[in-house]
């Protein structure tokens, strides 16, 4: 593994990152801001990440994209999409255009999420700075690799609160050379009911969604499997043209569909569960286990919800900053506390973002 | 290693403790034996010398170590009760599956309890609908698919030891098998882990949902080698079972170019279910044996495997013979029936065993490049052959550049065990440096401590045991493996060359 490249910009945010630490001055780390309404409170001096930028290594025939954090999303998919290859978690934009360093630290995956896999999934290495200005590697650019523990994945979804992802080394996917998506009328029941059969059969699936009444079905890979899959399934194929901006539109601002509530919350539940004792009528995601509800229920009355149904819920907008994510029990709140009392002990990285008083 | 190796090669490393004092020993089981008496019931308890033996080594039989005592609980309150007697007494804990590890993973501490949890073999659910199954962690591999078959169903990951190896195993190995590119690796098919702190107290990490909140503390848990968490309970990710699959074998006449073809499937946009290699070595040791019908006159071969639907594969294993034919195949074969797939692959499957029929004793390796470096990497092997005066077959998890040489050698000869040795750590640490890893899939246990001086900084390692004291802050879970101390290390970089300087001394480290 080679160390990151010692360049100015790197030296500028290592020289940031010590001195935070000596005068202990939280800092709150930042790409291209398209999350900052992301998360439980946004703390400290900004410590701007999106100058530290650019591909580092890209080698189609190994899959591995190693890129800087401040590198556009934008930049890499275009790179990816030269090679006919793409970021199979489909890395929702947020209606803007993030940091590939900002996806990582949030975790979030788009449509493809539950037949693809997470962001975390495809993380290969990641490079951190730590808070006494040190670069460590972890992971690397290889298939596999049991080298260690995994801090890499750890770090995905960690909301910088370790500390800044420098560099991440992500495993990338040939495109599929055959996409359709079709459209069923269904109501909500009959809808999950028949993403989860069909999610038990093999069949090409790379992204389902349910909204006001019609279920959405995408199916990718190989021309022949597509094409058997649809004969088999029936639907109405929706014009490519149609499909491709139903399913961006969806990766980017899905929850939009939702309208401008006040309220709105992201229930991450078992895709088996049966429709939510919710008032209003939610979007559904892969394939019936992410659901999105406006409402302005009490917050316990959602969790409340969500847990019985075997899952979580977090209060995606509105809420009460301390109290967005969904509550961790305490021996599993006593591992987080260890964790960033060891990677950062006075703090400094995004305080209270992930959760509140870490 | 596959035979038992004689005490004469087990000597005391750079950085290995002092062994301990017998009386000491003595003494201290005689303690701990009363205090968990109390809490197990007499069949759950082993401490008689002769019942101890068994439970020596794991799978790599060369690191052996007796236990102070063997705990065999049946039931997650008694695992708890074992583990909160264990942190009172500080004593360390070893958990075990079914012990066919190869890095000495589950190897005991002589001053610690082995905690066996062959007795957790239960599978607890099989839900067809959630395509989930929750098992026990002592359950074994290939039972979830076959319990999982009847509707429609498996479990992916696939290690070679996959009839005995457990699900608790994997969890703490991370581990792979021959269809990871395409499926992933136990990380990528485990939705939830429950678990036993050290504190004996009940966590679940993730959960049947697909998004927890808060830190994934699954996914570090995942391959953590027993250091962070006693697994009690395992909720794994079942998929649909492709309708067909079909083996196309190419040899080459050099394995560079072997190399070449499977960096030109791959930029073909092709992602095989299996995609493996054999050097002349392995297929020449297997064939007498497996009768898979290798070609013995080629230098390497290859095996891709298609899966799905029957119109997907006929397309894929079509383009599968053109890529392969326009990267130099001297000649090609697809299998025609499901028993000629599976004999294509016994070969594959049966290398360790073959290996063992050449052979006393062998040892494997598991390191793993970026498939552009194969020619090279297999050249230098070939190269320290001569070095070291031993034999190596090579197999390869080609498609995720993961190698597993095969290191022949006779430990009853003077030296040879010393020589494998030294042999597979250049073999490591040719990987490391050509942007690689120390282990791929079978862990670092306490075989590979000191290659891991040689990938990881200090203030990495550093890092690694940050994450250990969150979990474990006295350390009594699996200590000593997985992660070398500096001091182990410092002794160990006397003899080799480390990357890394610390850089700001001055400044406190976790």
């Amino acid at each position: 593994m080679k160390p990151a490249s010692d360049t100015p910009a790197l030296g500028e945010l290592r020289s940031a990152v010590i001195d935070a630490h000596r005068e202990r001055k939280p800092l709150r780390l930042r790409g291209a801001g398209t999350k900052d309404f992301y998360g439980e409170s946004c703390e400290g001096a900004p410590l701007d990440l999106a100058g530290y930028r650019g591909v580092a290594e890209y080698e189609p025939s190994e899959l591995v994209l190693t890129a800087r954090c401040g590198t556009p999303l934008s930049e890499i998919e275009s790179v990816l999409a030269a090679e006919r290859q793409f970021l199979a978690f489909e890395p929702p934009s947020l209606g803007g255009d993030p940091t590939i360093g900002g996806v990582i630290a949030a975790g979030l995956s788009g449509p493809r999420r539950a037949h693809a896999g997470a962001a975390r999934d495809f993380v290969l290495g990641a490079v951190l700075l730590a808070v006494d200005g040190e670069v460590l590697h972890f992971g690397g650019k290889v298939m596999k690799n049991v080298a260690g523990f995994d801090v890499s994945r750890l770090l995905c979804g960690s909301l910088g609160i370790l500390g800044p992802i420098l560099e991440v080394s992500l495993k990338v996917m040939p495109l599929p050379r055959e996409e359709q998506t079709l459209r069923f009328e269904l109501p909500e029941a009959a809808a999950l009911g028949a993403f989860n059969r069909w999610a038990g059969e093999p069949l090409p699936l790379s992204a389902t969604a349910w909204w006001n009444g019609v279920a959405y079905l995408r199916l990718s890979g190989a021309p022949a499997a597509v094409r058997a899959a649809r004969a088999r399934l029936g639907g109405e194929r929706l014009e490519p043209a149609a499909a491709q901006a139903w399913w961006r539109g969806l990766r980017s601002q899905g929850h939009a569909l939702l309208g401008a509530a006040r309220s709105l919350w992201r229930l991450s539940v078992p895709a088996s569960a049966p429709p939510l004792a919710l008032e209003g009528a939610p979007l559904i995601e892969w394939g019936g286990a992410l659901r999105w509800y406006a409402s302005e229920l009490p917050a316990s009355e959602v969790r409340r919800v969500a847990t019985a149904a075997g899952g979580s819920a977090l209060h995606w907008r509105g809420g009460v900053a301390g109290h967005r994510f969904h509550p961790l029990p305490a021996p599993v709140l006593a591992i987080h506390r260890r964790l960033k009392e060891r990677f950062d002990p006075h703090g400094i990285f995004n305080r209270n973002r992930l959760v509140a008083g870490l | 290693m596959h035979a038992a190796a004689p005490e004469a090669f087990r000597t005391r490393r750079p950085g290995e403790p002092a062994p301990p004092d017998p009386d000491a020993i003595r003494a201290r089981r005689g303690e701990v034996a009363r205090m968990l008496a109390s809490l197990l019931p007499a069949d759950c308890l082993l401490s008689r010398e002769e019942e101890l033996r068994p439970y020596e080594c794991d799978g790599l039989a060369a690191y052996r170590e007796q236990p102070l005592l063997v705990a065999l609980p049946r039931t997650e309150e008694q695992i708890c009760a074992v583990v909160r007697a264990c942190h009172a007494l500080s004593v360390p804990l070893v958990a075990r599956g079914a012990g066919t590890g190869l890095s000495g993973g589950a190897m005991p501490h002589a001053a610690g309890v082995l905690l066996s949890l062959a007795r957790f073999n239960r599978i607890l659910g099989i839900d067809p609908v959630a395509r989930t199954a929750r098992v026990q962690p002592g359950v074994r591999n290939l039972a979830v698919s076959e319990a999982a078959a009847p509707f429609g169903l498996y479990y992916a990951p696939d290690p070679s030891s996959q009839i005995a190896c457990t699900i608790g195993g994997n969890v703490a190995e991370n581990s792979g098998g021959v269809h990871c590119l395409k499926y992933g690796l136990t990380v990528h098919n485990v939705l939830s882990v429950r678990g036993c702190t050290i504190e004996g107290e009940i966590v679940e990490l993730g959960g049947a949902a697909l998004d927890a909140p808060g830190l994934d503390l699954l996914a570090i848990t995942l391959g953590s080698e027993g250091l962070l968490l006693i697994v009690t309970e395992v909720l794994l990710k079942l998929i649909p079972r492709p309708e067909r699959a079909q083996v196309v074998m190419a040899s080459f006449d050099d394995v560079g170019r072997a190399g070449d073809g499977v960096a030109a499937i791959i930029a073909a946009g092709i992602i095989p279910a299996g995609l493996e290699m054999m050097d002349r070595q392995a297929t020449a040791a297997v064939e007498p044996f497996v009768k898979a019908g290798y070609d013995l006159s080629a230098e390497a071969i290859l095996l891709a495997e298609s899966d799905g639907t029957a119109d997907e594969v006929a397309e894929e294993v079509a383009a599968l013979e053109s890529v392969l034919r326009a990267a130099g195949a001297t000649a090609i074969s697809v299998s025609r029936s499901e028993a000629e797939r599976l004999r294509f692959w016994s070969g594959r499957k049966n290398a360790f065993p073959a290996a063992g029929r050449l052979s006393p004793d062998y040892y494997c390796m598991d390191g793993t490049i970026p498939r552009k470096a194969l020619g090279a990497v297999l050249r230098a092997i070939e190269a320290m052959e001569r070095k070291y005066g031993l034999k190596c077959l090579n197999v390869f998890h080609a498609g995720d550049g993961n190698l597993h040489p095969l290191i022949l050698f006779d430990a009853n000869r003077e030296g040879e065990w010393q020589r494998a040795e030294h042999f597979g750590i250049e073999i490591l640490e040719l990987c490391v440096s050509l942007g690689g890893t120390v282990t791929g899939e079978h862990g670092v246990g306490v075989e590979k401590l000191n290659p891991m001086c040689v990938q990881f900084s200090p203030a990495e390692r550093a890092a690694f045991f940050a994450v250990k004291a969150a979990f474990d802050p006295p350390g009594l879970l699996n200590p000593g493996k997985a992660i070398p101390t500096l001091a182990r290390c410092a002794e160990y970089g006397r003899e080799h060359i480390r990357r890394g300087v610390v850089s700001h001394p001055e400044l406190p480290r976790f």
